[in-house]
């Protein structure tokens, strides 16, 4: 799957689950204060995306780690990559 | 301490007629009725009551931000629409909100039933967390309403959540009455709201109290009736905001009507059948408390949902109490049983009433059940002066309150 791809599936979670507006969506824009999420948003991320690729996101301490929308994006396409990967083998 | 007046100074409603206290007066004034089909019912086997009167679909999005819809089930989101809207028919200020004078007492029978089904439809086959969203709780908490409210609105103040199922807004009304009078509150926004629903409704229909009569939507509920033949479970909320007599004046707001009395009795005998003795004596309290003789009483709004027992129990209550010369009726039939919510929409309708001098007659009361004809029973629109007024809610676990209302501030 081509990274734009994935990219846009997250984006485009994030869009439902949240109401964002797809130009909201830049790398840069940190999901708690510029996409307005909180904790219980960050639980509801988790489980929509782990929905979508079909995979365990990542540990709590990892997770903690994301401030911005690029650093999500680079997360899941790490966890793609893996897969693919280890499926390959 | 000086004990405090207490009066109503706003109104909000999400009814089965929709958004708003005036789509809800409007179509009471008209005599419509909100009773509807529920078709998908028919699939439940042995439910045989396929009516209800459910709120209609309401663009939600545009009315709330997602932050506060999102641990919200319907009952939340009606309740905090009703309270947008009877504050600011009010005039509550944001300060005053924010101050810790004005709290909430709003109560519901249970959490959203819409959202219960959705968790255990989720949860019973897989046995697994692992999807669970994070804003179930808050959906199908006891208090789901109450808290909502107050986040949404930014409320500080005492969070209350009266949950006695038909009785909870009465109570709360009752509940808020009590803060302010006692001077623990300045303002509390009192009300209550519910669903519909299918475990709802069959809750009544295992009890032998719902109505049967799927063809008829548009006749039944009809309480007092001699065909009468049982509850239709409708849906929404109604929110008064309750205020001191001195700050109502202070901030020059208009006064609906005073609240001067609240009878509140349990009935310790039976968990479900209404008890005449415990109807009588929550109405004798709220005449004591407001310092009336049955006498100065010029209308009286009944609880009466359109059962066999509970409509002659109440019409015995209220003739054992008032006599056979007080107007008496009922507004299930133009709303159904709105359960957690009726207490105050339909203190709500009442208060309209009380401004426009004019009695609603009860809906669907064609032919009075002589059992119930010791009360005097409306059946046409009446015009009369209305001054003093009772509210009677009951609910079933021996729950049963009388409000005593007064017109005119002295």
């Amino acid at each position: 799957m081509a990274n734009q791809e994935i990219l846009q599936r997250v984006n485009r979670i994030l869009c439902e689950e949240f109401e964002l507006e797809p130009e909201e969506l830049h790398a840069g824009a940190t999901l708690y204060t510029d996409l307005g999420l909180d904790s219980l948003d960050a639980v509801d991320m988790i489980v929509a995306l782990e929905k979508e690729f079909g995979m365990k996101l990542t540990t709590e301490q990892e997770m903690k780690e994301i401030r911005t929308l690029g650093d999500l994006h680079q997360l899941i396409l790490n966890l793609q990559a893996q897969n693919t990967t280890q499926a390959s083998r | 301490m000086e004990l405090q007046r207490v009066v109503i100074t706003g109104r909000g409603a999400v009814s089965p007629f929709g958004q708003g206290v005036n789509t809800l007066l409007t179509a009471v004034g008209a005599n419509r009725s909100g009773v509807v089909l529920m078709p998908d019912w028919r699939n439940i086997r042995g439910l045989e009551s396929h009516l209800a009167a459910p709120v209609p679909a309401m663009d939600v999005k545009s009315m709330l931000p997602r932050a506060a819809r999102r641990t919200m089930g319907p009952m939340a989101l009606y309740a905090t629409l009703a309270c947008q809207e009877a504050i600011a028919e009010a005039g509550i200020s944001p300060e005053m909100l924010d101050s810790g004078q004005v709290g909430v007492a709003i109560g519901s029978t249970t959490g959203s039933p819409e959202v219960y089904e959705q968790f255990y439809r989720d949860y019973l086959p897989t046995r697994s967390i692992e999807e669970l969203r994070s804003g179930i709780f808050f959906k199908i908490m006891g208090h789901s309403c109450a808290a909502n409210v107050c986040l949404a609105l930014g409320i500080k103040g005492e969070q209350w959540a009266p949950t006695s199922a038909c009785a909870s807004s009465s109570q709360a009304i009752g509940l808020g009455y009590l803060l302010i009078k006692n001077g623990r509150q300045t303002a509390v926004l009192c009300g209550g709201a519910d669903e519909v629903h299918d475990t709802v409704t069959m809750i009544f229909d295992v009890v032998k109290a719902a109505s049967h009569k799927t063809e008829l939507p548009l006749a039944t509920p009809s309480p007092f009736d001699r065909d009468r033949d049982g509850v239709v479970c409708g849906a929404g909320s109604g929110i008064l905001v309750l205020e001191s007599l001195k700050s109502a004046r202070q901030r020059g707001a208009h006064i609906f009507a005073e609240i001067t009395g609240f009878g509140h009795v349990t009935d310790s005998n039976h968990i479900a059948n209404p008890g005449e003795a415990a109807i009588t004596q929550a109405m004798r309290n709220a005449l004591h408390e407001a310092g009336l003789n049955a006498a100065d009483i010029d209308y009286l709004n009944a609880h009466a949902t359109g059962t066999q027992l509970g409509d002659i129990a109440e019409a015995r209550g209220i003739a054992a109490v008032v006599g056979n010369q007080v107007p008496v009726s009922s507004l299930k039939g133009h709303i159904g049983h709105t359960l957690g919510a009726a207490g105050s929409l339909e203190t709500i309708i009442l208060l309209d009433m009380l401004a426009r001098q004019e009695i609603i007659p009860t809906r669907n009361l064609k032919n009075p059940d002589p059992e119930c004809l010791v009360a005097k029973l409306i059946t046409e629109p009446t015009r009369k002066p209305l001054e003093a007024v009772l509210k009677n809610n009951f609910a079933l676990g021996g729950v049963n309150t009388s409000l005593a209302l007064k017109r005119t501030i002295n």
